[in-house]
């Protein structure tokens, strides 16, 4: 079997798990919700403080919802003795990383979507002229998330206080992700063309490519255990 | 042999005090307060330095996994943090007469911050694993991970922010600074590094021993 099918094999099985249980995304997408009522409840009814903390708003959103749901991505194997399975898998242990990573990408990439389109209708903000370079930036964004988040999830998956220890390890790496994130929406939803934000997307881009380095590399020894 | 280090690092640090009280001269603009950066920049220096080892000894434990990589890692990351946090007080102790603030979110004191916190996460999670092979596994891939974003964060906050000198030490152009704060400086430095290299050997040895029993 060759490594890209069995990154794909993982992948599959991932989606194909949460397409029939739903299990995360709608506990996702209505945690979101959630998310949505308190920011304007702690910021009150005032639409110019609203629209000024929006993109900080919107990312911490995405991160919140990031630690829920990437904090699970191992638990299935935990709970049901797959992990055997997945260290018993022949060749580059990357491959299920990869996978992993994809999946939660998708993931994500679904919950950031709603989570964008419903900041819009509640907000009342015009996201359809940006959407293009704010697609970009999500993508870029997610990437970095997920792929700090998926090795962690395997880490933190066999260690007591999980809950606790995942969002302690990963919210302090994510700090550059989401002052680039922030940045740059917060630049396109006031209208700035896409080249002022670029030194945040190749730092985006950097950061992507650093950490699913990491990971590739790192992987195999988490799943040792 | 680590007797003799702890000996050398109290007379480098009484040479220290001598040098950063006695020698150096009053900082002209500041006045007094300007001393604390004989603690302050020896601090962050050796700080840097733990960081670095804790990389080092991360990649090494994976790539030969003998322990004792692990027990340089877990110990200067200990270290690393404490001195990071006695860069912040120390900091924050000076920011307060000449910048008239105890904190601001400028771009160096944000990124260390974000350095304290990347490594007293990878402490508890050294916490809280019992079984030390796979404690080495997992706390060695934090510990790489924590380092090599590092320049990443260094950039992110740079951009965006910019009140904190730059790096006079470090920096490419010829240092500034009046040579005998320089001297007095050093003096420190040195000092510093000791005390860092005595604290590390005292805890990698305590570090041998708990896992003995």
């Amino acid at each position: 079997m060759t490594y890209a099918r069995r990154a794909w094999i993982i992948f599959y099985k991932d989606l194909l798990v949460e397409r029939r249980s739903k299990e995360q995304t709608n506990a996702l997408l209505f945690f979101c919700l959630l998310l949505l009522f308190l920011f304007q409840f702690a910021l009150g009814p005032d639409r110019d403080r609203l629209a000024a903390a929006l993109p900080g708003l919107l990312w911490l959103g995405f991160i919140l919802a990031g630690l829920l749901g990437l904090g699970r991505s191992f638990l299935a194997e935990r709970e049901n003795d797959c992990w055997e399975g997945l260290r018993l898998t022949p060749g580059d242990k990357s491959a299920i990383y990869l996978g992993k990573l994809a999946g939660n990408c998708v993931l994500m990439t679904a919950v950031e979507v709603v989570l964008v389109v419903l900041f819009g209708v509640f907000y009342n903000v015009d996201l359809w002229t940006p959407a293009a370079p704010l697609a970009l930036v999500l993508a870029l964004g997610t990437i970095g998330l997920a792929a700090v988040g998926t090795l962690f999830a395997a880490m933190t998956t066999q260690v007591r206080a999980r809950e606790l220890l995942f969002p302690v390890l990963l919210l302090p790496v994510q700090v550059p992700l989401l002052l680039a994130t922030v940045s740059a929406t917060q630049a396109l939803l006031l209208g700035q063309p896409l080249a002022d934000v670029a030194h945040w997307l190749k730092l985006l881009a950097g950061a992507d490519a650093v950490y699913v380095t990491i990971g590739l590399l790192t992987f195999e020894f988490v799943l040792e255990g | 042999m680590t007797r003799a280090l702890g000996w050398l690092a109290a007379l480098g640090l009484l040479a220290g005090l001598a040098a950063g009280f006695g020698y150096a001269p009053r900082e002209a603009v500041q006045g007094n307060v300007q001393r604390i950066m004989y603690l302050h920049v020896p601090s962050v220096l050796t700080a840097y330095l733990a960081f670095g080892l804790v990389l080092l000894g991360s990649i090494a434990y994976l790539a030969t996994r003998r322990p004792g990589w692990d027990r340089l890692a877990g110990s200067a990351a200990e270290i690393g943090v404490l001195f990071t946090g006695l860069t912040i007080v120390s900091g924050s102790i000076w920011g307060k007469p000449t910048w008239g603030t105890w904190w601001t979110w400028d771009a160096r004191l944000t990124s260390t911050a974000v350095l304290f916190c990347v490594y007293v996460g990878y402490l508890m999670l050294r916490g809280l694993i019992d079984d030390p092979e796979a404690r080495g596994r997992y706390a060695a891939v934090v510990g790489i991970l924590g380092a090599i974003n590092i320049p990443i964060v260094h950039f992110s906050v740079k951009w965006w922010r910019a009140l904190h000198q730059p790096s006079t030490i470090l920096g490419p152009e010829p240092s500034p600074i009046d040579p005998a704060i320089g001297l007095a400086l050093f003096v420190n430095w040195v000092a510093f590094t000791l005390l860092f290299a005595y604290f590390l050997s005292r805890r990698i040895e305590i570090a041998r021993l708990e896992e003995q029993t």
